[in-house]
């Protein structure tokens, strides 16, 4: 694996009950780069990304993340890659007993022997991280749909990955609020250095927030495209790759 | 009102033409009369003369798409439709819905399904024989390491499990003795031996209905319970959370719902057996015994074993619902039914394994002369 490769998909076919829904997958994805899955509904980007956090075995392929493989690894060795990516999940998936603070806290508690009042800093300043320092007491359930996207941002880096996955961060949520989350994105890609890895379908988000993007298309069963999502709106001669870059209506018949 | 006019041209060609409005209030009386006049000109150019018509929505395209879609060589032309009209037919291919391009999978053979169900069961059995294995690993873990325990969750758990369920089984504990008394007074009063209804109420609440009856509440309120909390959770996708965390779902969430349940089924039952009794002495007081003689026979027909008989099986009812009601919860697969269908799947497996399990315990107690 090159120097600057942190996560390699190699001839993945992903899908359920041994029927693929994309077939023959590779990519590689940089260090410290803001890398997006793309594609339409139903194109199998989230069973994509299921596979590559280890929740789901793909059908056939390997993942490997950090130079070690995720795929058919045993529960000693998934354990230690989970630890090396945090995970954002579509709903922010907050434990809905605890409150934000209490979140955050959760995996410092189980993985490290801090003091009580450092792992409370840490949490804070994760929680400050994605604005969200004045609202450590409140319940998920308190807070908007984007507050608990951001908060779980925030439990997603208590431990410092060197990667967030981050399922569609931008589903459900108001122009504003959605530009914001980017910002913040963009904001810990170049303070922190962590590597992204964006599931979605949110074009605004896209050409804000992402370096470099793979597409995936349903009928295709595959990546039908790869590189910089300005460049490929601006420059693709693919009629699929243009209709999805630019918002058009697919063919009647298509 | 919508109408049909078919002609046939020297040329060969029939023409079909549509006049009046064409929408799902028209249309049944139009569907087959129109296809049947396309499929018996087969062979010969269909036009579909679409001027006279003065308003068409969805269910009049499905109408133009149904004659079309059959026949796309072009033998059939819709001709001189309204520009507004024809928008909305453009925006359907025919070609695309000639056939169901996601049909139903044919139906396998009956052995096949047998075979299939037979693997369902199978793994179903091997899930339950791997939670428990689960399940002991993390309690044999959480004796090791108390530390690792999430004892505020645990103290929550009992809180519902154990406070909150009170009432209830005070409820339910005393009109069973209640009950109980007076339906075997009544014929035992014909012997004169009202007083051994004491005995009755003392050894069935003890060493049977004690248990038992606080283990089906629990499996009803508790069992459901964790079986739901837990569902949401998988649906929500905070079980995904904590696995990619490299967190055993089992250890943060079956563990402490299983401490809780170990600690205050034993205790609830304790309860149970007193209020019983309490109800069956209310009663027999009607019958002229007064609770001290209920209380003195009581003591003298029950011994410590009756009493411990009891409440060992708490102890092991405790474990077959909380585990029940958290494996099911693990179990919950999507969609909005799921966390119901493991709420009801939790009830219900748990009430059958308490009878099972209290059958097993009956057998061993004859045995061993308990």
């Amino acid at each position: 694996m090159a120097d600057d490769v942190i996560i390699r998909v190699e001839d993945v076919f992903a899908g359920y009950d041994g029927v693929p829904i994309l077939e023959h997958i590779s990519f590689e994805v940089r260090h410290g780069e803001v890398f997006g899955i793309l594609g339409g509904s139903g194109g199998g980007k989230s069973t994509l990304m299921k596979n590559m956090i280890g929740l789901n075995p793909p059908i056939s392929g390997h993942i490997y993340i950090s130079g070690d493989d995720i795929v058919g690894a045993d529960e000693t060795m998934l354990e230690r890659i989970q630890r090396r990516f945090g995970v954002m999940y579509q709903s922010g998936a907050l434990f809905g007993s605890m409150t934000l603070l209490e979140n955050v806290r959760l995996p410092l508690e189980v993985y490290t022997d801090l003091p009580d009042d450092a792992i409370d800093l840490i949490a804070r300043m994760k929680l400050e991280l994605v604005g969200l320092e004045a609202f450590t007491g409140h319940m998920p359930a308190e807070l908007s749909g984007g507050m608990q996207k951001r908060a779980g941002i925030a439990r997603a880096m208590a431990l410092d990955p060197s990667i967030l996955f981050l399922d569609e961060p931008s589903s459900g949520l108001d122009p504003i609020t959605a530009a914001s989350l980017d910002a913040t994105i963009r904001r810990l890609s170049e303070n922190l250095g962590v590597t992204f890895v964006i599931v979605t379908h949110d074009l605004g988000s896209v050409f804000v927030a992402t370096d470099r993007v793979v597409l995936l298309d349903r009928r295709a069963k595959g990546i039908i495209t790869e590189g910089d999502p300005r460049r490929l709106r601006d420059e693709t001669t693919d009629p699929r790759v243009r209709a999805f870059f630019r918002r058009e209506a697919e063919p009647v018949g298509a | 009102m919508a109408a049909l006019a078919i002609t046939d041209t020297a040329d060969g060609r029939r023409i079909l033409a549509l006049t009046g409005r064409l929408d799902a209030k028209t249309l049944p009386e139009l569907w087959d009369k129109t296809r049947r006049a396309a499929d018996e000109a087969a062979k010969r150019p269909v036009v579909i003369d679409a001027a006279g018509i003065e308003y068409c929505d969805g269910a009049g395209v499905a109408l133009f798409v149904e004659l079309l879609r059959h026949r796309h060589d072009g033998s059939v032309q819709v001709s001189n439709l309204k520009p507004a009209f024809s928008a909305l037919l453009k925006q359907v291919d025919p070609a695309v819905l000639e056939h169901d391009l996601d049909p139903e999978p044919p139906r396998r053979p009956a052995i096949e399904e047998i075979g299939f169900e037979a693997y369902g069961l199978w793994r179903d059995i091997r899930t339950q024989i791997e939670f428990i294995g689960e399940l002991v690993a993390a309690l044999a873990f959480a004796v090791r390491y108390p530390k690792s325990v999430r004892w505020k969750d645990v103290w929550r758990i009992c809180e519902q499990v154990g406070v909150d369920g009170l009432p209830i089984v005070a409820l339910i504990s005393v009109l069973l003795g209640l009950i109980l008394a007076f339906q075997s007074a009544v014929p035992m009063k014909r012997f004169g031996a009202e007083i051994f209804v004491a005995d009755l109420i003392g050894l069935s609440m003890l060493r049977e209905l004690g248990p038992l009856m606080t283990a089906i509440l629990l499996a009803g309120r508790s069992g459901a319970a964790f079986a739901a909390e837990i569902g949401t959770m998988r649906v929500n996708q905070e079980v995904d959370a904590l696995t990619t965390m490299g967190l055993s779902p089992v250890r943060f969430l079956v563990t402490p719902r299983i401490i809780a349940a170990v600690l205050m089924t034993p205790l609830l039952t304790l309860f149970s057996m007193l209020i019983g009794m309490i109800g069956g002495a209310l009663t027999m007081t009607t019958f002229s015994i007064p609770i001290v003689a209920f209380l003195k026979e009581v003591d003298a027909a029950c011994n410590l074993s009756d009493f411990l008989a009891g409440f060992v099986k708490s102890f092991v009812f405790a474990i077959l619902v909380a585990g029940i009601g958290c494996l099911r919860g693990l179990q919950t697969r999507a969609g909005a039914s799921a966390v119901g269908d493991s709420a009801t799947r939790a009830v219900v497996t748990g009430i059958i394994l308490l009878v099972v399990v209290d059958g097993i315990f009956a057998v061993v107690y004859y045995l061993l002369n308990i």
